[in-house]
């Protein structure tokens, strides 16, 4: 039985699984590939959720955040290789100057 | 239990290999692999679901647009980059504690939730089929969808921005 609790739960497991990935990699980009991982759990959740309900606008919605990982990427992509280039690093804990 | 089952029990196990495999991958690319992995997966749950629309677009988008920049940029990148070889910070263990309390908050209130069980491909209703799904899209959302395309130029003008200040800051 593929019911809505076993898909809300695979898709909680993979939002925590991203969220741990952001916090526990050092690398730019692996963070950044970990936060299209919690944006994918979240697509799950709403296709889970627009199945339960019959309706469209969780699929709709599902549209809305395909946009905004692209806008995402189109800009994170150039930050990350602008600081890359700035400190030849990728090591997040390089970058501490704002730190106080 | 049929096959159909079964196929959405398989892709959810390979998308659950796929997001353990990126936390504990060391190279970039091995992480981008797995990450790709679990995005087709994700799709084949889509798919098994009757949500076609939303499958065909994973790919497209997701594998086909983002993740195709992204390896692109990884291969661009130094390979010798220490990050590259060390992968986890001073986070790892508040980061990993967080996780599990966070994942078993929602498992709980997933457990909790008792919601009616949906069929795979019961799901197939003629509303997920591409024309209703356009019709109700720019009917219902035309304004989110116009919306977006603002948000896309925003998106463009700002990297061609960031490029621009790069430049000037090199020389």
């Amino acid at each position: 039985m593929a019911d809505t609790q076993l898909l809300l739960g695979l898709s909680f497991v993979l939002f925590a699984l991203g969220l741990v990935g952001v916090m526990v990699r050092r690398n730019a980009l692996v963070m950044l590939m970990c936060m299209e991982l919690m944006l994918n759990a979240v697509i799950l959740a709403l296709v889970t959720f627009s199945l339960e309900t019959a309706t469209l606008s969780g699929a709709v919605l599902v549209f809305l955040i395909f946009v905004v990982a692209a806008a995402e990427i189109a800009i994170a992509i150039p930050i990350v290789l602008l600081l890359s280039r700035q400190r030849s690093s990728l090591d997040v804990e390089g970058y501490d100057r704002l730190q106080g | 239990m049929t096959i159909d089952q079964l196929l959405v029990y398989f892709f959810g196990a390979c998308a659950l290999l796929g997001g353990v495999l990126m936390l504990v991958a060391r190279h970039p690319m091995r992480v981008a692999l797995a990450l790709i992995s679990c995005m087709l997966s994700l799709a084949g749950i889509y798919a098994m679901l009757g949500v076609h629309v939303v499958a065909v677009f994973q790919v497209l988008i997701y594998v086909g647009a983002v993740m195709v920049f992204m390896v692109y940029v990884i291969m661009l990148l130094d390979v010798r980059d220490p990050s590259f070889v060390r992968r986890y910070s001073r986070m790892l263990l508040p980061g990993v504690v967080l996780g599990a309390l966070l994942a078993g908050a929602l498992g709980i209130s997933a457990i909790r939730l008792g919601a009616p069980a949906i069929q795979p491909g019961a799901g197939a209703a003629p509303s997920y089929l591409v024309q209703p799904f356009s019709v109700e899209f720019l009917r219902e959302y035309w304004l989110h969808f116009e919306l977006t395309s603002v948000l896309l130029v925003a998106a463009v003008v700002a990297a061609i921005a960031i490029i621009r200040s790069g430049r000037r800051s090199d020389g």
